[in-house]
């Protein structure tokens, strides 16, 4: 490397194991617990343990299971956890939009703890009225939080919860006899599963454009899109570019006078939490993501929740049962007539509430308000830094702040070096951090995202910023060496064309075996 | 062994510097020559292959000879394999088709042009959708969408393609606009064909090579929600391009790819119309409607290559009677810019100003600002 460059901030370098998948390691026989055979009394009084299962419940083949002995499964994982990066081991700046906090370990221990591990959803009321009360009570707290009259728990995820509120717009529609309204209509920046989920439930999703100049859609753009076919609007605010809208109040107003309901999607609160509230802004419905917000461990992929919120005039609509409280006992609610059902399972993953309300009762109404001022002086802080590197641009609204997050673009360091997002990204890794491109279709060019949320502290947040003016250092002086990174990761790189290929998907062993004769032997672009 | 060919236009791009609006006629360039414009498409060539010179080992490049190609290709670096003769200083249109017939005909498996529209033109009559292009931007009008945005992104595209990195092929639209029109303040653009060019997403607009959603399907796409929202009665006047093409193809109709064909109850009324044709189907018509999709790459709906759907159609549809179509990734070509109508009349222009929702796939729409192009 050329003596010019910054310094490197770190000298990481990741494992790297070729470990096999787990069942490529199987040997039949080996066992990693061996259970006693049933003494001969047993078997007379009881008679052989498979008999206990009744006929029609019971395998003709026991299932293909991969067969290890407990060292050879410990290692395993251990080494797979080794080639990962995450929020407890890394700063986990990087990971815009999905608000990647700390998560306290005594949170988990609450949720591992058998008295709230061994409850059965089928237990009668009167024996489980503390977790009850803890459902209760951070209804409460998400209550006072957004200004909203009713919360329903239920959901398991940010998606779910948009998709249950696109099902309490069509439900209150139909009450009212005007089913014909069958468009909703969200941003660009908005999270997509807002015009996804909309489409899933059977609507048209309009999309506004933001304004080049301030990032956000003009309310000309609004009042174009209204109509008597609007359902609703769904909408992200702050938007994924960390812009805030200001005329929010004015677009709640124009789709209520067409006649449609205004539902904030605040999967991602954590620049406002304690700030702004939906009901002051207009809204009838919104949600909240428990596992980004509210600290429970994001997961990428699960357990989440996407607790829902409603109006009064809602609240009939959301799904059963809500959890009451008549003065004396905490209750499950099943009476609801206009209710839209259920949208999960039992009462939804308590576990990622009891962590979350945990966390509230640990911050306060005034933590809970410092968690958002922090993380928008940290976003603002690296913004600086950022902002001070050779080729990046910060797009729309020049020279104005951002709120918890922002979608950066490198298009001029792309034009320059031929060296791509995707490519400073993939080194970053090797310097042990990551970092999020944005949402699909990239409207601004060559993104990046970045949420350095309250869980960093200054000097981590320089060190961000380092590896990123380092890694674009390296882009000018030696292009080829970043477009060829990683270099220290556990693996090179994935050919991302296998995304668009559904023969090359395999989630299961199984179809893994069946589709991977199929696959061409030798895939010169997947490598290099 | 990999061959490529490369056709370089000399005169492009004479007359822009000159102010002079175009470059073609002998006579122009010579006035430019004599204004003292000096050529540049050479030079916007060289700039396009020192990108491809990571794959000299394994490329051969066919070229013409002289200023032609050859001179570029010696420049930086390369040997290229040099066919055809040429005079020197009096290359004409001629030396181009040839040039593009032949190359062709060795069995290049891309074509590198550097020109302007007018070069588009030359090579879309030489070999038509036969073979994938590129074309470097050398020219001083450049509507086709043929054309790279830089020189370096040409090269980049055609290096992408040679190593299979970009896999999509589209039909880019190969556009001219009469000169003389142009130089006496009328832009008069048509519409002349498509060439074949490598789909280089990230070289429009960077994204990442696996969209989920090729240009074909998310057409396709477009092509079902306007069938879904088509009415009984209604007389449909469809402009051209591909986007709307697959809306006849979902219906089983043939379509005028530059052209514009008017439809009824999903059964075709006309084919290729032309203004007073037009006119005289829609003063009979009680409902009429215009389905087009932004033309090139620069965002016009109406006066460029559709100019059969004249000031009295568009008056009498108006706004309210408008479908725009287009695929997500050509809305975000346009880099925020709006989309444009210059229909001759600006009285005209002016009822189609304000935002419309654009159809963008099934159940989906945009909602994107309209301007006059006055």
């Amino acid at each position: 490397m050329p003596p010019s460059l910054p310094p490197e901030p770190r000298r990481f370098h990741q494992a790297r194991w070729d470990e096999p998948i787990i069942f490529e390691l199987s040997h039949p026989g080996q066992r990693g617990l061996l259970p006693p055979r049933p003494e001969p009394e047993v078997l007379d009084q009881v008679g052989s343990p498979q008999d206990l299962i009744p006929p029609a419940l019971r395998r003709d083949q026991p299932p293909a299971l991969p067969e290890l002995s407990q060292p050879q499964v410990l290692r395993h994982y251990l080494r797979l956890s080794q080639e990962t990066l995450g929020t407890d081991l890394i700063i986990d700046a990087g990971q815009g939009t999905c608000t990647m906090k700390y998560s306290p370990k005594v949170n988990e221990r609450l949720a591992r703890d058998p008295a709230f591990t061994e409850l059965h959803p089928l237990q009668d009321e009167a024996t489980v009225q503390g977790i009850l009360e803890i459902l209760y009570r951070f209804e409460q707290i998400l209550k006072a939080i957004s200004g909203m009259d009713r919360f329903s728990l239920q959901p398991q995820a940010g998606s779910a919860a948009i998709y249950t509120n696109a099902s309490i717009v069509r439900a209150y529609h139909a009450d009212r006899g005007e089913s014909h309204r069958d468009e909703i209509i969200t941003t660009l920046f908005s999270h997509p599963s807002d015009a996804a989920a909309a489409v899933a439930a059977g609507y048209k999703a309009i999309i506004l454009y933001p304004d080049p100049e301030t990032g956000y859609p003009s309310v000309e753009a609004l009042e174009a899109a209204v109509s008597e076919r609007t359902a609703a609007l769904f909408i992200t605010n702050p938007e994924d570019t960390g812009i805030f809208n200001p005329h929010i109040a004015t677009f709640t107003r124009i789709v209520h006078e067409a006649g449609g309901l205004c539902v904030y999607d605040q999967a991602n609160a954590n620049g406002i939490l304690g700030i702004t509230r939906a009901r002051e802004a207009g809204f009838d419905l919104c949600h909240f993501n428990l596992h980004k917000t509210f600290s429970s461990p994001h997961g990428s992929g699960g357990p989440g929740a996407g607790a829902v919120g409603a109006t009064e005039a809602l609240a009939p609509y959301l799904p059963v049962p809500l959890v009451d409280f008549d003065g004396q006992r905490y209750f499950l609610d099943f009476d609801r007539p206009k209710s839209i059902g259920k949208v999960a399972m039992w009462y939804g993953n308590v576990g990622v509430v009891l962590r979350a309300f945990a966390w509230a009762m640990s911050m306060g109404a005034e933590g809970m308000r410092q968690v958002a001022e922090i993380a928008v002086l940290n976003n603002n802080y690296l913004l600086e830094q950022i902002n001070r590197i050779r080729g990046v641009e910060v797009p729309f609204a020049a020279g104005h702040r951002r709120i918890e997050q922002v979608r950066y673009s490198w298009e001029r360091l792309a034009r320059e070096t031929d060296v791509h997002t995707q490519d400073l990204g993939r080194r970053a890794g090797d310097f042990g951090v990551q970092y999020w491109l944005s949402h699909h279709p990239w409207y601004v060019p060559e993104p990046v995202t970045l949420e350095p949320t309250e869980s960093y502290t200054r000097e981590e947040l320089d060190e961000y910023a380092a590896i990123l003016a380092r890694v674009a250092a390296e882009a000018y002086e030696d292009p080829e060496w970043v477009r060829s990174a990683p270099h220290r990761g556990p693996i090179h790189r994935i050919d991302p064309s296998v995304l668009d290929d559904p023969n090359r998907w395999a989630v299961t062993w199984r179809a893994y075996l069946r589709k991977r004769d199929q696959w061409p032997s030798s895939d010169s672009s997947s490598t290099r | 062994m990999a061959i490529i060919g490369l056709i370089v236009n000399p005169v492009a791009g004479l007359g822009g510097r000159a102010g002079l609006k175009g470059s073609d006629g002998i006579e122009i360039q010579q006035q430019a020559l004599a204004l003292g414009a000096r050529p540049q498409a050479g030079e916007r060539a060289e700039r396009a292959l020192r990108e491809l010179l990571p794959l000299a080992d394994t490329l051969t490049v066919m070229t013409y000879p002289g200023e032609m190609g050859e001179d570029a290709a010696r420049a930086v670096g390369f040997t290229p394999q040099v066919i055809g003769h040429i005079e020197p200083g009096h290359t004409t249109a001629a030396d181009t088709r040839r040039a593009a017939r032949e190359m062709r005909d060795a069995g290049v498996e891309l074509l590198m042009f550097a020109g302007g529209d007018g070069t588009a033109r030359d090579v879309y009559a030489a070999i038509d959708e036969t073979l994938p292009v590129v074309g470097i931007p050398a020219g001083v009008k450049i509507h086709s969408a043929v054309y790279a945005v830089s020189p370096e992104a040409a090269g980049r595209l055609a290096r992408d393609y040679l190593l299979g990195r970009t896999r999509d092929v589209i039909l880019a639209e190969v556009m001219d606009i009469d000169e003389d029109a142009f130089r006496q303040g009328r832009v008069s653009a048509r519409l002349y064909g498509y060439l074949r060019t490598p789909f280089g997403l990230r070289l429009l607009q960077g994204m990442k090579a696996a969209s989920g959603v090729s240009e074909a399907a998310a057409q396709e796409a477009i092509a079902e929600e306007v069938v879904d929202r088509l009415k009984p009665g209604v007389l449909y006047v469809v402009g051209p391009g591909t986007t709307t093409r697959a809306i006849f193809q979902q219906l089983g109709l043939p379509k005028t790819l530059l052209g514009v064909d008017v439809m009824k109850d999903k059964q075709l009324v006309a084919q290729d119309v032309n203004a007073r044709q037009l006119e005289a189907l829609v003063a009979d018509a009680p409902q009429v409607f215009i389905i087009v999709t932004p033309i090139g790459g620069q965002g016009f709906l109406f006066g460029r290559g559709n100019q059969q759907i004249s000031p009295p159609v568009l008056r009498r549809v108006g706004k309210q009677g408008l479908i725009v179509v287009a695929t997500r990734t050509k809305i975000h070509g346009l880099g925020g810019r709006p989309l444009l109508v210059d229909s001759g009349d600006p009285q005209v222009d002016a009822l189609f100003e304000g935002y419309i929702q654009v159809i963008t796939g099934w159940r989906e729409a945009i909602v994107y600002p309209i301007k006059g192009a006055g």
